[in-house]
């Protein structure tokens, strides 16, 4: 208990957990994204892959604990972090210029409570079916094309995800310095690599309530 | 009076195990009992007080920038010189001793740099220990490099940083000792006079540089490690900040003050810019090996140096020394560039440079090969100049760079004050008349890990720390007293003229008449100039009036007030030493090829001086140096 | 060349302070910005004003000594450049230039550009070292050590702790600086024995002095004049982790 209470007290121990939860969130996210790119083979495979979800019981809950405790430690983490941080220079520059950062990494502690609410929002409408245009819990692809033909939430959700673009776009090359990758030589690869899969997530995620918008899907 | 170096008896590689045995140990229970000062945390003082502190001794450790770690040694570029002879060639403790005293133009004590040479191998091994990461061979085993003044490829390297990676070495050792508690280090506090009492140092008086608070620390012994006196120049090679307060104020409370007129000039510095100009900068003597130094024939040529064609130009260097050529010794290429200059020939703004041309070496082997070698030191010339050295010849000139002069200091490193040691560059000891490259880190990691953890103890074995005075004692009230006194006169002088302009005019004196080359005349003129200047500092001086706390013209104006009166006893010393030897150039002693002439009947011995008062004439202690192992030659590099 | 600077004035750790307003006119392209202030300050000092403080010693980019903002970048516009090695003539005349001291809650100001670096001392004394006692070390040449690693820690340990990194970065960070020295004794053999300890207690050290967390925004890097690379970063973060999951942090004992 010890070495991990210190781990966790010490700043360097929070990020860790903060990349390690990331990282799990992110699986989940690129796993969840090719799950929902089905609908674009039409409501059968999109329903039946929910339905096989909804199948496998306890190990779906297994799965959305990990999520959840992830999420949890991820955000504390992350809160306590950016405190210290803020804690450390009281009396802030009058002038100062960026050379390095980017906006992305800037603005993470705004990104993450913006996917934060989202998520919140999302699993209200297609997992608690609780807002929205009435559901069924069986015809998700119905869910679906409904949710994104209203063009509010269709927007909410581009948005939303552009802002889970940003955060990984710094977060996926951050968490692995994070863990210790330090090879000066694959450090090129480190700092493309990121964005790619960052780009690559909003993208995919972006294009299905863009396609059901747009009328490709109904 | 005659001096006694105290130096142990039998053969000369048996003394230092002689004086190891002979000496007085404090029992180990004992040692916490005893309270030992350091100042200064450069090479020599960290050395010293981890090293004291690993042995149990309470210590106290003081330098005058915000950290340990930043003290001048930091500096030292090229590298460490130690006979481990790991390259085959012939090196050995004997040859390392022997290019040193030679080196020294044969006014160094015998025993002191045959122990020296004997340590060298060890600091070595101490600092890998510490985590030094010197330069290696691709097979993982130490490498080596070629310094001025010898045959062999001795002197180990950390890049062009070396001074940076031993220093750090030392800094953590002592940061241990300090984490452990065994050393208090007190940084931004300047050593502003010693304690002296029934004829022996019980220590010191400190400044606060940040509240200007005037704190006295008593101790059982006192060991100064406070670095070079260059500074007295005003431009040279060390940092702004190096000073010769400390040991001025021991010279003052009765401390000898050794040789103070031999001052290493180094050829290859970058050349003074303008009046603006804080700080000259070295460029490594390295660069003499692919670089070729000249100055066009006719004076005042105004052509750009590639449009001076070959025959246009004097290689002086290699013409006066066919063989040595351009890697003749510090002191002799700095005279050689000097001379060219008195007659008109120099170049560049002021018209005091030389050219050092890389044209035969790019040709010869190509810009990429010049880059690995110097890279560097190109880019630093550059960032400072302006001027790209791979298209126009650099132009440098010689600059104040080290001082062999210190305070004198017997074979256990003890001056004659007992209980008052010093240590590295701020004694006079093992370099003679000229300092060899790359032996100066080695001299001051000598004394401070091996040399005074062993010699203190003879020293604090023979007295007791119930005697160690209360730093309320008269003794420390009245150095206190002093010290304030002179802050107030400062602050209240307000004249007219700024610090810095004083310190110009004193540098540009002492260059003039007791640089490079000197004769009686003008070292007369020099002691006629300097207490006039003096005068008119305390009367004229004008010191920032933001009073007595963290005030920077304040210290500044310390310093100088003691360069000032310095000065005096440096070309005092420089005018009765009435030969040549190593940097000390009489002009009037010079043999037919303009080399230095030394006078071994009069004038082989150490001038210690003890001080009479400011403005009169010192009292000259000798110690006379004896030779049995090696023989006196004249130096000759043609 | 003619220049107006922007200098931040303050008395004293507690006084308040603000950004005062001088032109130099006299300034020439091959001055140094430290030497630009020198004269700087003889002028004001003539005037009976107070002169500017700021640290400075070596003046060629070695002992860590100098250093404050500079047109908003630690150390100036140039890159790989200290402070004092910075020169006039990478500036246009009649540039406006704000010069700020480096600001971190670990670095309290003592009087207009100068500041405390102490807490860096602190970090070094809780573990930025070998024991080695003086006189117990075997012949050099027994500890052989690949040139690549050698190198790679004289990469790191070449930091001059100027505390330019923890000034430029966002999040007020030390981990450059702790990380060049975790990563300079950890690389070498000798550093092995405590390496594990010496990264618990730094960085423990480090957090207790009240500096922020990497986020791994890079500036530190831009801004190091020695050229740190922030892969140091990484390698102290496994360090770390290696460290934590095996030993509990203990207090530095007498050799
Ligand atoms: C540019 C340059 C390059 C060099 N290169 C080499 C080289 O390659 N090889 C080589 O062998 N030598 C070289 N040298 C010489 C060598 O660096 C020095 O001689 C040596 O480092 C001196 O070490 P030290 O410990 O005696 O003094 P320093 O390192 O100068 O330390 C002096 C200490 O005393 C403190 N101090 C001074 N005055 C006071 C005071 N009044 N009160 C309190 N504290 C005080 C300072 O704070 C500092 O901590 C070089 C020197 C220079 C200038
Ligand atoms: C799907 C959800 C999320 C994913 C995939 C994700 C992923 C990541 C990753 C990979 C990192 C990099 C960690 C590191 O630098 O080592 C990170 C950092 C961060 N995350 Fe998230 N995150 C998510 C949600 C959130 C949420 C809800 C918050 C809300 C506070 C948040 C706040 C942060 C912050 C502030 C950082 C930067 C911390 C730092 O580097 O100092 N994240 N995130
Ligand atoms: C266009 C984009 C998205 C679509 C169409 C979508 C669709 C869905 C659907 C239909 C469900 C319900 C599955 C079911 O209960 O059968 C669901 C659940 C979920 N979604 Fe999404 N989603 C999208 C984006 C995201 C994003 C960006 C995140 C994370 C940041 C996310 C996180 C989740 C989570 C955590 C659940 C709950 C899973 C569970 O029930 O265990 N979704 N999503
Ligand atoms: S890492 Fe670079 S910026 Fe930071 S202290 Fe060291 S040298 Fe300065
Ligand atoms: S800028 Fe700061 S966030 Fe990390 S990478 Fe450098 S310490
Ligand atoms: S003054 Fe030494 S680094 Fe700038």
């Amino acid at each position: 208990m010890g070495r991990i209470g210190a781990f966790w007290r010490s700043l360097v121990g929070k990020k860790v957990v903060m990349a390690v939860t990331g990282v799990i969130l992110l699986l989940y996210i690129i796993g969840h994204l090719l799950g929902n790119l089905q609908i674009f083979e039409g409501p059968e495979r999109l329903n039946a892959y929910a339905a096989f979800l909804k199948s496998t019981g306890e190990l779906l809950w297994a799965v959305r604990i990990v999520l959840l405790v992830s999420l949890v430690l991820h955000v504390i983490a992350s809160v306590q972090v950016s405190l210290a941080s803020k804690r450390s220079r009281p009396a802030d520059y009058i002038e100062k210029k960026s050379i390095e950062t980017s906006y992305a990494a800037r603005t993470m502690i705004w990104s993450g409570p913006l996917i934060f609410l989202y998520v919140v929002y999302h699993l209200a409408m297609f997992t608690f079916l609780v807002t929205g245009p009435g559901y069924s819990p069986t015809d998700v692809y119905r869910n679906e094309v409904q949710a994104f033909q209203v063009p509010a939430i269709s927007a909410f959700y581009v948005v939303a995800i552009i802002f889970l673009g940003m955060h990984l776009y710094h977060g996926a090359w951050s968490m692995l310095h994070t863990l210790g990758a330090s090879n000066p030589r694959y450090r090129v690869l480190r700092r493309t690599i990121a964005p790619i899969v960052a780009i690559a997530i909003t993208v995919g995620y972006i294009a299905i309530p863009i396609a059901v918008l747009l009328g490709f899907i109904s | 009076m005659e001096l006694n170096g105290n130096i142990p008896g039998g053969p000369l590689e048996k003394k230092w195990d002689q004086r190891r045995f002979e000496m007085k140990l404090v029992n180990p229970a004992n040692k916490r009992k005893y309270k030992v000062i350091v100042v200064g945390s450069g090479l020599a003082g960290a050395a010293a007080a981890a090293s004291l502190g690993q042995l149990g001794y309470e210590v106290l450790c003081f330098c005058y920038q915000d950290s340990a770690r930043r003290a001048h040694s930091i500096a030292a570029q090229g590298g460490i010189n130690a006979a481990k002879n790991y390259q085959n060639d012939g090196d050995s403790v004997f040859r390392l001793f022997y290019d040193t005293i030679k080196g020294g133009d044969f006014r160094a004590r015998e025993a002191n740099v045959y122990r020296l040479a004997e340590i060298s191998a060890a600091i070595i091994d101490q600092c890998v220990a510490l985590g030094v990461p010197f330069a290696r061979e691709y097979s993982g085993y130490l490498a080596n490099r070629s310094f001025g003044g010898a045959q062999v490829s001795r002197t180990f390297y950390a890049r062009g940083q070396t001074g940076q990676q031993l220093l750090l070495g030392a800094y953590a050792a002592l940061s241990r000792e300090i984490a452990v508690g065994q050393v208090r280090m007190f940084p931004r506090s300047e050593m502003l006079d010693l304690v002296v009492a029934d004829g022996r140092a019980r220590g010191i008086v400190v400044r606060n540089l940040v509240t200007g608070e005037m704190t006295c620390h008593s101790a059982d012994a006192v060991l100064l490690a406070t670095g070079g006196y260059t500074n007295v120049f005003n431009l040279s090679t060390n940092a702004v900040g190096c000073n010769v307060t400390a040991i001025w104020r021991a010279y003052r409370r009765g401390a000898f003050f050794a040789n103070p007129c031999f001052t290493q000039i180094h050829p290859t510095c970058i050349p003074v810019a303008g009046e603006h100009q804080s700080k000259l900068t070295l460029m490594s003597e390295s660069l003499r090996n692919d670089g070729r130094i000249w100055v066009p024939v006719n004076a005042g040529d105004p052509r750009h140096p590639g449009e001076i064609p070959e025959a246009e130009r004097d290689y002086f260097l290699e013409r006066r020394y066919p063989t040595f050529g351009n890697l003749v010794p510090r002191d002799v290429a700095s005279r050689a560039a000097k001379a060219v200059c008195d007659e008109g020939r120099g170049v560049g703004p002021g018209k005091r440079g030389v050219y050092l041309d890389f044209a035969d070496a790019l040709s010869r082997l190509g810009e990429d090969v010049i880059r690995e070698r110097y890279g560097n030191l190109f880019e630093m010339y550059e960032q400072i100049t302006g001027e790209n050295p791979y298209r126009q010849p650099m132009r440098i000139y010689p600059a104040p760079h080290y001082a062999m002069g210190g305070l004198w200091v017997d074979y256990n490193l003890m001056s004659n004050l007992p209980g008052l040691h010093v240590l590295g560059e701020a004694n006079f000891s093992d370099h003679g008349a000229n300092r060899l490259g790359a032996s100066a880190l080695m001299q001051g990691l000598a004394d401070g890990y091996f040399i005074i953890p062993c010699t203190i103890g003879d020293y604090l074995a023979r007295i007791s720390p119930k005697d160690r005075l209360p730093a309320d004692h008269p003794a420390f009230q009245q150095a206190r007293k002093d010290a304030e006194d002179r802050i107030r006169r400062l602050l209240s002088a307000n004249g007219s003229r700024p610090v810095e302009s004083f310190h110009r005019e004193l540098g540009e004196l002492l260059w003039n008449f007791c640089g490079m080359a000197r004769n009686e005349k003008g070292l007369k003129e020099a002691l006629a100039r300097v207490p006039v200047l003096r005068d008119e500092f305390w009367r004229n001086v004008r010191v920032s009036s933001e009073g007595e706390g963290f005030n920077q013209s304040l210290e500044k104006a310390g310093r100088v007030a003691d360069f000032l009166e310095f000065a005096e006893l440096l070309a005092f010393d420089a005018l009765n030493r009435d030969e040549s030897c190593g940097a000390h150039f009489r002009e009037e002693h010079e043999t037919p090829d303009g080399e230095a002439l030394r006078d071994d009947a009069r004038f082989a011995y150490v001038a210690a001086w003890e001080f009479t008062g400011v403005g009169q004439s010192p009292v000259l202690h000798k110690e006379p140096l004896a030779f049995e192992a090696v023989h006196l030659t004249q130096r000759s590099y043609k | 060349m003619k220049l107006t600077l922007k200098i931040w004035r303050q008395e004293g750790p507690r006084a308040p302070g603000r950004l005062v307003e001088y032109r130099v006119d006299d300034a020439s392209p091959d001055m140094s910005f430290l030497e630009m202030l020198d004269v700087l300050n003889i002028r004001l000092l003539t005037q009976g004003e107070r002169p500017i403080a700021f640290d400075s010693d070596c003046r060629e980019g070695i002992c860590g000594m100098c250093g404050f903002l500079i047109g908003g970048v630690a150390h100036g516009p140039q890159k790989l450049t200290t402070t004092c090695q910075l020169f006039l003539r990478h500036f246009r005349d009649g540039d406006t230039i704000v010069v700020e001291p480096f600001r971190s809650r670990g670095f309290p100001v003592i009087k207009d550009l100068v500041v405390d670096r102490s807490a860096f001392d602190q970090i070094q004394q809780a573990g930025g070292f070998i024991s080695a006692r003086t006189g117990s070390a075997p012949e050099a040449n027994s500890i052989l050590i690949p040139k690549e690693i050698s190198d790679r820690a004289m990469d790191a340990a070449t930091c001059i702790g100027c505390a330019a990194c923890v000034a430029a970065c966002p999040n007020g960070s030390a981990m450059l600086f702790t990380a060049a020295r975790v990563s300079h004794l950890s690389l070498l053999p000798q550093g092995h024995p405590e390496r594990k300890q010496r990264v618990l207690r730094m960085v423990h050290e480090m957090e207790r002095l009240g500096f922020g967390s990497c986020s791994n925004h890079g500036e530190c890097e831009a801004v190091c004049p020695k050229g740190i690379s922030i892969d140091f970063i990484a390698r102290l973060n496994r360090e770390f982790i290696r460290a934590s999951a095996v030993e509990t942090m203990e207090p530095v004992r007498k050799v």
